[in-house]
């Protein structure tokens, strides 16, 4: 028989132990998926984990593992913020598109303006684009106490078809011969956010997720706001005793969350991507949640997983290429990875003790 | 058979504790036994083991003749083990037969049950209806749901975990009259309690724990309470000093204060007034769950009133949030320890940062100084006699009594004008109850005010100045305490709460 029994102190060791255990267990799982599917697993495998990183042509994936980790990491910070606080913004992706919106609306609006302010000022509009968005569910909650989850989703699908409706519409690139979307933002520099050091991938971006890692790990475990936010999430009515007041809460969760994701569409759109499409989003904003829980909601635990997580999309995109894996596959994948690291996580909690005991 | 239940060398170690350390005692048919002991002495662990909750490391049990090691508790109950928290485990939006329902193996049709819920509740002087909300019954009458839960198993062993903390006197009487009943019958009881005169009414026989290890056993009727105290804690007891106190000016000033339920269960608060001057304690007594948490909640800031209604040193604080207020001086310590005054989950050094902040330099520029937390923290296990391992211990991991030790130190620590506290002795072994009253009235000695909200009128006559009752959310006016009579307290009381015992 086995039996969990709760441990008085949560366990240390197996907080950081449990994502490692959440990695193996899904290469295994995915292992078994891939070879139902007819793949060699350990091929596979190798080709997600390992050929981006060392393998023939891993000199321009390592580049692009800076330019997928970027938005993951900075986005999971800011979730991880609302989070900790038991505000659960599902609705990053949204954000991430109005973000993108919000700037690239300023930059070709500004076209074809020559100013040094353009790009501060587009980073501005970023994060407000992404602020404003999730201060719906922020709002609804605290006068109506509407479910943010819900209503954070359902966002989601209303920044999609605002996203499509700019691409063919207002924002459409007048010299495109008809095609849909806007111009392309790299071959305009002043809204360029372009390559810090040549070949690394390495863009404003990144650097931005670098100082919300920092940023965030000072607010939550080392600023009293931090400690008040993980209270809320801990026990609801400690956190009003300590002076924590509900409606504040939540418009801080959500609006950190709603900037960062903004900040994460901003630097995308006016770099690696470039242009408003109807498909400029690929889901960074739902990859995200996984990438904070697999930090365990801390801050260095959500830059390490925002790399994997990285990996696992560029090796994803080579396994579809050279194995002809499907991409519905490599989603389940990464899937089964938040999968196995909630169940894991029993063990941080929990201890478990096999054995009959004598009746 | 001569033993019901025996116990020998039952050890159960918990990281940096031995909760209890080759224990060994017996209990004879229809025995009332007691467990006495300190907080932290391992009472609650010993039960748990008995009730198949906890699994001992070593040590064996007989129950009945029989060699007995429950897995679990359904295993405990097959047997004839029946227990009741002293946390009920109750629905409140169900009724009492539905909640009776959910703890069984395999109930009965509703109907029927329900008629077993009345005969067994009539025949043991415990009315019940069964329809009735759970949500609407004082706390005497869901600690019957829990009882009657367990007598419809017919249980040989019936352990009670300080049952009557949370009753009023009157409660506590029909459930001593219940216990004499079953006992007449056979059935065996184990009753934990930190009220030794309730133990020397009630039990035959004690066995007494201190630091996991059976230290003497007695029958409690020959010995004094304060012989029993000295048992438990081993060494004498000290008397409460109630030094003179000069009473300063008023600094605590509230007028036609009201407040709507924070539950749908609750009670409103309805028009309360009172004065409160420096070095005074204005005890406030009452059965819990008439008001006393909503006071607490009002005065501490987290439900704040309206405009006017409370002034702290002639400033009106009535909007104030409660950080303000603790920057001002006004601190408070609500009664419900895990998850309202402490964090379960987290460290003691972080459950004093919790309310610690505004009063003492634990944060530099917002950020918080670990360093300072963790001395705080210290100072205060240090200060109040709790007993943990250390200050990175889990509020959760601590006893209950321990814990509440933990809470009061933390705000008397913290030098405030007015001091709110909300049961402060729940749970609180004789030893440290004293200790706490002492620390309170050094407290009013030094200048402070402080509001002690209790059931407990022996320590409301203790350690208040005047007295107060609060009843279905209405405040009496304040009387001097001295020369109270118990029928005039009863008359502020405004009775037994409707409760009567059924004729049996
Ligand atoms: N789950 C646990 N993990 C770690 N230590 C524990 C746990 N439960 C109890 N302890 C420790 O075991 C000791 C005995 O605790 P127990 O709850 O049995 O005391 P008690 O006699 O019931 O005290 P009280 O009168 O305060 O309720 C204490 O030192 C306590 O801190
Ligand atoms: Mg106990």
């Amino acid at each position: 028989m086995i039996t969990l029994v709760r441990r008085p102190t949560p366990s240390q060791f197996w907080s950081y132990a449990t994502p490692l255990l959440a990695v193996i267990a899904t290469m295994i799982a995915g292992g078994i998926l891939f070879a139902i599917l007819g793949k060699h697993p350990v091929e596979a495998i190798r080709v997600i984990f390992w050929d981006p990183l060392f393998g023939g042509n891993a000199s321009y994936f390592r580049g692009q593992l800076l330019v997928k980790a970027g938005p993951l990491i900075l986005i999971a910070c800011g979730l991880a913020v609302g989070f900790r606080a038991g505000i659960w913004n599902i609705g990053a992706e949204g954000q991430y598109i109005m973000g993108a919106l919000f700037s690239a609306w300023l930059a070709l609006k500004m076209y074809p303006a020559e100013s040094h302010w353009l790009f501060p000022a587009m980073i501005v509009l970023g994060a407000l684009g992404g602020f404003l968005w999730a201060m719906i569910p922020a709002v609804l909650k605290v006068l109506f106490g509407t479910s943010e989850i819900l209503v954070s989703l359902m966002l989601v699908y209303v920044a999609e078809n605002l996203l499509a409706y700019m691409a063919f519409g207002p924002l459409k690139n007048p010299e495109g011969f008809g095609f849909p979307g806007s111009r392309n933002l790299q071959d305009y520099p002043s809204a360029f956010n372009h390559e810090l050091i040549e070949g690394t991938g390495m863009h404003w971006g990144v650097v931005a997720a670098l100082i919300a890692v920092i940023f965030t790990y000072g607010l939550m475990h080392r600023h009293i706001t931090g400690f008040r936010i993980r209270v809320a999430g801990e026990a609801p009515r400690a956190a009003r005793f300590a002076g924590v007041i509900p409606a504040r809460l939540v418009m801080l969760g959500l609006g950190m969350g709603g900037a960062f994701a903004g900040l994460a569409g901003m630097f995308e759109v006016s770099g690696p991507s470039g242009q408003i499409t109807d498909s400029f989003n690929v889901g960074y904003g739902f990859t995200a949640i996984i990438v904070a829980f697999l930090g365990r909601l801390h801050p260095i635990g959500i830059l390490l997983a925002g790399l994997l997580m990285a990996l696992t999309y560029i090796g994803g995109d080579m396994a579809q290429l050279m194995l002809g894996l499907p991409s519905a596959a490599i989603q389940v994948f990464q899937g089964m990875l938040l999968f196995f690291l909630l169940a894991f996580d029993v063990l941080t909690n929990f201890r478990i003790r096999f054995g009959r005991v004598a009746a | 058979m001569t033993e019901l239940l025996k116990i020998d060398g039952l050890t159960k170690a918990y990281p940096g504790v031995v909760a209890n350390d080759g224990v060994g005692f017996s209990v004879r048919p229809g025995e009332v036994h007691a467990l006495l002991g300190e907080n932290g002495a391992g009472k609650s662990t010993l039960v748990k083991m008995i009730y198949g909750l906890v699994k001992p490391d070593s040590g064996t049990m007989h129950f009945a003749g029989q060699s007995f090691a429950p897995a679990d508790p359904r295993a405990a109950r097959a047997a004839g083990v029946a227990m009741v928290f002293q946390h009920f485990s109750l629905f409140e939006a169900l009724n009492v037969a539905e909640n009776v329902a959910l703890g069984m193996e395999n109930p009965p049709p509703m109907r029927q049950l329900a008629k077993r819920i009345r005969e067994i509740s009539t025949a043991y002087g415990l009315p019940l209806d069964p329809a009735r909300l759970v949500g609407d019954l004082s706390a005497g009458e869901r600690q019957r749901v829990e009882i009657v839960r367990c007598l419809l198993q017919d249980p040989k062993l019936l352990i009670m975990d300080e049952p009557t903390s949370v009753l009023t006197p009157q409660e506590v009487e029909i459930l001593f009259h219940t216990l004499r009943k079953l006992s007449a019958e056979g059935t065996a009881i184990l009753y934990i309690s930190h009220k030794l005169e309730e133990i020397r009414t009630l039990c035959e026989g004690a066995t007494i724990l201190r630091a996991g290890k059976v230290v003497a056993s007695c029958n409690p009727r020959e010995k004094t309470a304060r012989e029993l105290a000295e048992l438990m804690v081993g060494a004498e007891l000290k008397v409460t000093d109630r030094a003179e106190r000069k009473l300063g000016d008023v600094v605590l000033k509230v007028s036609g204060l009201s407040l709507a339920p924070l539950s749908q269960f609750g009670p409103s608060l309805k028009d309360l007034s009172l004065e409160l001057r420096a070095g005074e304690v204005l005890g406030i007594g009452g059965v819990a769950g008439n008001g006393q948490e909503e006071l607490l909640a009002t005065l501490s800031g987290e439900r704040p009133s309206a405009l006017g209604t409370v002034s702290l040193m002639g400033e009106d604080i009535s909007g104030l949030g409660p950080n303000p207020r603790r920057a001002k001086g006004l601190l408070a310590a609500p009664e419900e320890r895990l998850g309202h005054a402490a964090v379960p989950a987290m460290s003691l050094t972080e459950n004093a940062i919790l309310t610690g902040t505004m009063r003492k330099p634990l944060t530099r520029n917002g950020f918080v100084d670990q360093g300072a937390a963790k001395t705080f923290a210290d100072e205060i296990i240090q200060a109040f006699d709790v007993r943990t391992p250390g200050s990175h211990v889990a509020a959760r991991a601590l006893s209950g009594g321990n814990l509440q030790k933990y809470v009061i130190g933390r705000e008397v620590l913290q030098n405030p004008a007015v001091l709110v506290v909300n049961q402060p002795t729940w749970g609180v072994d004789a030893a440290a109850a004293a200790s706490i009253r002492q620390a309170l009235l050094d407290l009013a000695a030094k200048g402070a005010a402080v509001i002690a909200i209790s059931q407990d009128l022996d320590e409301l006559m203790e350690i208040s100045d005047r007295f107060s009752a609060l009843n279905e959310g209405r405040l009496s006016a304040s009387r001097p305490t001295q020369g109270l009579t118990i029928e005039e307290i009863g008359m502020m009381l405004g009775g037994a709460h409707g409760m009567q015992e059924a004729a049996v």
